[in-house]
């Protein structure tokens, strides 16, 4: 069987990978995305320690649930900013959104 | 029924407030305020001077009282009030009957001035302040009325001191000469208060109180008689003697005696009736009712008495001294001016020889005639002013010997009787009485009094200076009467000269009859035949109050010299009058005025008083008030202060300069310049953008991680 | 054995698409790139044997998200041509962060914490009792789930509304 820290090893290179994609893109639907893969980084680490450690109890999958609803609710928000946004500014890029700059 | 006493000074001064307040805009009801609230008074004054004169043993020694408590003092509260006792009473019967007289008379004399309500109103003021001062019972009262009546007379004197644009009553040189004669009076007269003032104030610090029945009792008296202090230059002199001559500056300021007696004859200026009303019945009349009512204090020392001596010398002096100018005035009521000095004179002579009830008799007589007096000589004015304005309507211009016209000159006048008689008959009736006419005049048993008594107590110097007094006043009065009312007019107003209306000469009608019958309450018991009608009434009511006072009123026997001496003055001066001014038609020119040359000059410029105090006293004050003007202003003060002031700012400038702009400027821009450098170095943190702020979280929670982890 | 042979390509497949996803300079192909790791990490729950959620995952993430993204691409076409650089100045910066957070998390999940591995079957009925779990003990959950997919569905209609102003 595979080992526990295998799927966890998975997991971790994604939320890195999401979170790079964050940090360091300009799109905002690519900051999106980003996000996105961090949240399945963390559903698989959910059900991961669910089959290892507890398999009798579901409460790692109804997170799991709960987390794929928020990030479809984010996905659905955030493109309504989006469009908004490019209604307004003409543009999606994060770096040209600093009306709070100092 | 005594509470009733505080209405006597309460009501003219209730009139006065409402006139002043209320009724100024309508004339009649202002004069018939001041009128009804005085003849209330007179009424009321009437029924406790007669209560107090016909009991006299009683009310000489216990006053008909009306007292409040007014402030408390160290030990003691300041009890104020008014009391009637005799002298009282005798002062009561003269004064609101005089005034009411004075003022019914001024409804017609004013008639017709555009400030006639404003009249009355200070009529009724002043009537308040010589009623109050009468009745006072206690001396700090009686100040304060006693100053009332000096503000009243300023007001009165200066009464045509101002006229509005349009106003054509009186003109520039009568505002001008109205204007110096009220501060004058009121300038005079305060030196007087002055010292009086701090005989008062003495008073009060060596006795504790200020109440009459106090001061005045016989242990106090006796105690200031003994108790002897040092004056500078003088020596050694009882208390009672420094403070009664310290009163009697008061009495010298407002009586008009010689040091200052030069208010008195410019206070002609004001109103005819104003001048009775001081004259009369009040002003003078305060001075030496003043002086009788404390004489006590001033005859306690026995012995050599400075005060006593004092009060003679000055009140001879005056009396022969201003008899002397009013020889030589042709102004109808200078010469009455001065024979007023004169005749308080008089009184002052016979307070110093110790004749208290002769003074007191003489104070109310006087009142009477020279009320009179007054009133018929502003008939007179009144007249001319007329006559004067009917000629000059029909453009006659005439030639007045170079003068210009006058409606007071006596040397305008002339055959005055003809026009007018009544004025004319009270007027003769009144000089008579003033120039001691024997037998029959209130004016003769009153002087005549104080010669006996004079003659009698041995002071013959007094006795000849006043009897040479009483020949020049029975002269001038003479002269008067003939300049006036004899001869023929001498000039175009004089022939358009008429009687005056009835509100004028009903006064004079009523206090012609007191100018005569007055002095028959006084007829000495002893005199031959007369003594029996009149026994000496006022003499021995006055003289209970006298005893009631300690004082030892002797009944001289009479003694037919000094009586004879006095009538032959009398007769003698009026026939001299007679003999110079009635016998030949007069000019312009006096018929003395060559014969006597410089002794006229000097007596009709009197003596040059005025401009001796004009060149000294006042131009002293003047180069003093000048001389601390310029210390003040010019030499020492001001620059001292804008010295002062330049050290505050060249101070001030300094630290600016010096510790403001270089220290303080510059801290405070330090920690601005530090404040907006630190604000440019972290502006550059806020990025506005998320994925900055998202970084330094990341690094933030990697370094925790990696914190907790090693 | 084959077990590991296929997680491992499973693994490699599903993080080399995350990879590219990040890296990509054509947000197109990142979206699509974004699928395959999707279907990578459905492959994964096949694998830790819980198949509902695996075809939740499909279902919602390939079906649901990834539609709506590349919709969001398109709708704002303008910035896709890459006439820009994709990454913005802190790039470096973000993956040297990313690197060391990476290696500090593996340290310690593989390295640093003993888990309490348990070797138990998954239960037959385990969707059964995720159902019923769902009504019964996390149903305060489920329901704000719920509400949060209603506001959700509200705001972005509201958001994305073209206004009148």
């Amino acid at each position: 069987m595979v080992p526990l820290s295998w799927y966890l090893t998975v997991a971790a290179l994604l939320f890195v990978l999401g979170l790079y994609g964050v940090l360091s893109r300009r799109n905002a639907v690519a900051i999106l995305m980003g996000v996105e893969l961090m949240l399945n980084a963390v559903n698989i680490n959910l059900i991961a320690f669910w089959r290892y450690t507890r398999p009798d109890n579901v409460a790692g999958l109804v997170f799991a649930i709960i987390v794929l609803t928020v990030a479809a609710a984010e996905a659905a928000v955030g493109l309504a900013l989006f469009i908004a946004l490019y209604r307004l500014r003409e543009t999606v890029n994060v770096d040209e959104i600093d009306l709070l700059k100092g | 029924m005594d509470t009733l006493l505080v209405l006597i000074p309460a009501l003219p001064f209730l009139a006065f407030i409402t006139i002043v307040l209320v009724t100024n805009h309508d004339k009649k009801l202002s004069a018939s305020l001041t009128i009804g609230a005085t003849a209330i008074s007179w009424l009321l004054g009437w029924y406790f001077a007669f209560r107090a004169l016909l009991h006299p043993e009683h009310y000489a020694s216990h006053p008909m009282r009306w007292e409040v408590p007014w402030f408390p003092g160290g030990h003691s509260v300041f009890v104020t009030g008014f009391q009637v006792d005799v002298l009282t009473a005798a002062m009561l019967f003269m004064v609101p009957f005089l005034c009411l007289l004075i003022f019914i008379y001024s409804l017609g004399y004013m008639e017709g001035d555009p400030r006639f309500s404003r009249f009355f109103a200070y009529l009724a003021l002043f009537a308040t302040g010589m009623l109050g001062f009468i009745l006072a019972d206690n001396m700090l009262l009686a100040f304060i009325f006693w100053e009332l009546m000096g503000v009243c007379s300023y007001l009165l004197i200066g009464f045509w001191s101002f006229r509005k644009p349009g106003e054509t009553h009186i003109d520039h040189a009568q505002v001008v000469r109205a204007r110096n004669a009220s501060l004058k009076a009121f300038i005079t007269t305060r030196v007087g208060d002055t010292v009086m003032l701090a005989g008062m104030v003495l008073l009060y610090a060596m006795t504790g109180s200020l109440r009459w029945s106090e001061v005045l009792s016989h242990e106090t008296l006796e105690m200031l008689a003994h108790k002897v202090t040092t004056v500078p230059i003088f020596g050694a002199a009882p208390w009672a003697t420094v403070l009664a001559i310290l009163i009697f500056w008061g009495a010298i300021g407002k009586s008009a005696q010689f040091p200052l007696h030069v208010w008195l004859p410019d206070a002609m200026e004001g109103p005819t009736p104003v001048s009775a009303l001081i004259h009369a019945a009040t002003m003078v009349s305060a001075g030496v009712y003043l002086i009788i009512r404390t004489f006590p204090l001033f005859h306690i020392v026995e012995g050599y008495n400075g005060a006593m001596w004092f009060v003679a010398f000055i009140g001879t002096f005056t009396a022969f001294f201003a008899a002397t100018i009013g020889v030589a005035q042709f102004d109808i009521k200078r010469v009455l001016a001065y024979s007023t000095i004169s005749q308080l004179g008089y009184m002052f002579a016979a307070l110093g020889i110790g004749a208290y009830v002769a003074a007191a008799f003489h104070l109310i007589m006087h009142a009477f005639f020279k009320a009179l007096l007054f009133l018929g000589s502003g008939s007179v004015i009144h007249a001319m002013h007329h006559g004067h304005h009917v000629v000059h309507e029909h453009g006659h211009h005439e030639d007045l010997g170079g003068l210009e016209f006058n409606p007071n000159d006596m040397r305008f006048m002339g055959g005055l009787l003809k026009k007018m008689p009544i004025t004319g008959w009270t007027f003769i009736a009144g000089g008579l009485s003033l120039a001691a006419f024997p037998v029959v005049t209130a004016g003769f048993w009153s002087k005549d009094e104080i010669l006996a008594e004079a003659w009698h107590n041995g002071h013959f110097w007094v006795f000849w200076t006043l009897a040479i007094a009483a020949f020049l006043t029975a002269f001038y009065t003479g002269r008067q009467i003939f300049m006036t009312f004899f001869g023929e007019p001498r000039t175009e107003a004089a022939k358009h000269a008429h009687e005056s209306p009835k509100t004028m000469t009903y006064p004079l009608i009523i206090l012609a009859f007191f100018a005569i019958a007055g002095g028959w309450v006084g007829i000495p018991e002893t005199f031959p035949v007369l003594g029996h009608i009149g026994r000496g009434w006022f003499q021995s009511v006055i003289a209970t109050q006298a005893e009631a006072f300690h004082i030892h009123v002797e009944h001289i026997p009479f003694n037919p010299t000094p009586a004879l001496i006095s009538m032959a003055m009398a007769l003698g001066g009026l026939a001299v009058a007679w003999l110079i001014y009635g016998t030949r038609p007069l000019g312009f020119e006096d018929p003395l005025e060559r014969p006597l040359n410089g002794l006229w000059t000097v007596l009709h410029n009197k003596y040059w008083i005025d401009e001796l105090y004009q060149n000294t006293i006042i131009a002293f004050a003047k180069w003093l008030s000048v001389t601390l003007y310029k210390f003040d202003d010019v030499w020492v003060i001001d620059p001292f202060v804008d010295g002062v002031g330049r050290f505050g700012r060249w101070l001030a400038f300094t630290t600016r300069r010096f510790i403001d702009e270089q220290i303080i400027d510059r801290l405070v821009n330090l920690t601005a310049w530090v404040s907006n450098l630190l604000g440019e170095w972290f502006r550059q943190i806020q990025t506005g953008q998320v994925q900055n702020y998202l970084l330094a979280i990341l690094l933030t929670v990697a370094v925790l991680l990696l914190l907790g982890v090693v | 054995m084959v077990l590991k042979v296929v997680f491992l390509l499973i693994s490699l497949f599903t993080v080399g698409s995350a990879f590219m996803v990040v890296t990509h300079r054509n947000l197109f192909s990142s979206a699509l790139f974004l699928v395959a790791s999707f279907f990578g990490v459905a492959a994964l729950y096949v694998l830790l044997e819980a198949t509902f959620l695996a075809v939740a995952q499909v279902l919602i993430y390939v079906g649901a998200i990834a539609t709506l993204i590349v919709f969001a691409i398109m709708l704002t076409r303008g910035m896709m041509s890459g006439r820009t650089s994709p990454r913005n100045d802190q790039a470096v910066w973000a993956g040297l962060s990313s690197v060391v957070l990476g290696l500090v998390l593996l340290y310690v999940v593989v390295y640093r914490v003993r888990w309490p591995v348990v070797e138990k079957p998954v239960p037959p009925d385990t969707i059964e009792r995720l159902g019923s779990a769902l009504v019964g003990p996390y149903v305060i959950p489920f329901e704000i789930a719920s509400v949060l997919l209603l506001a959700a569905l509200i705001g972005a209609v509201l958001i994305a509304r073209e206004r009148e102003i």
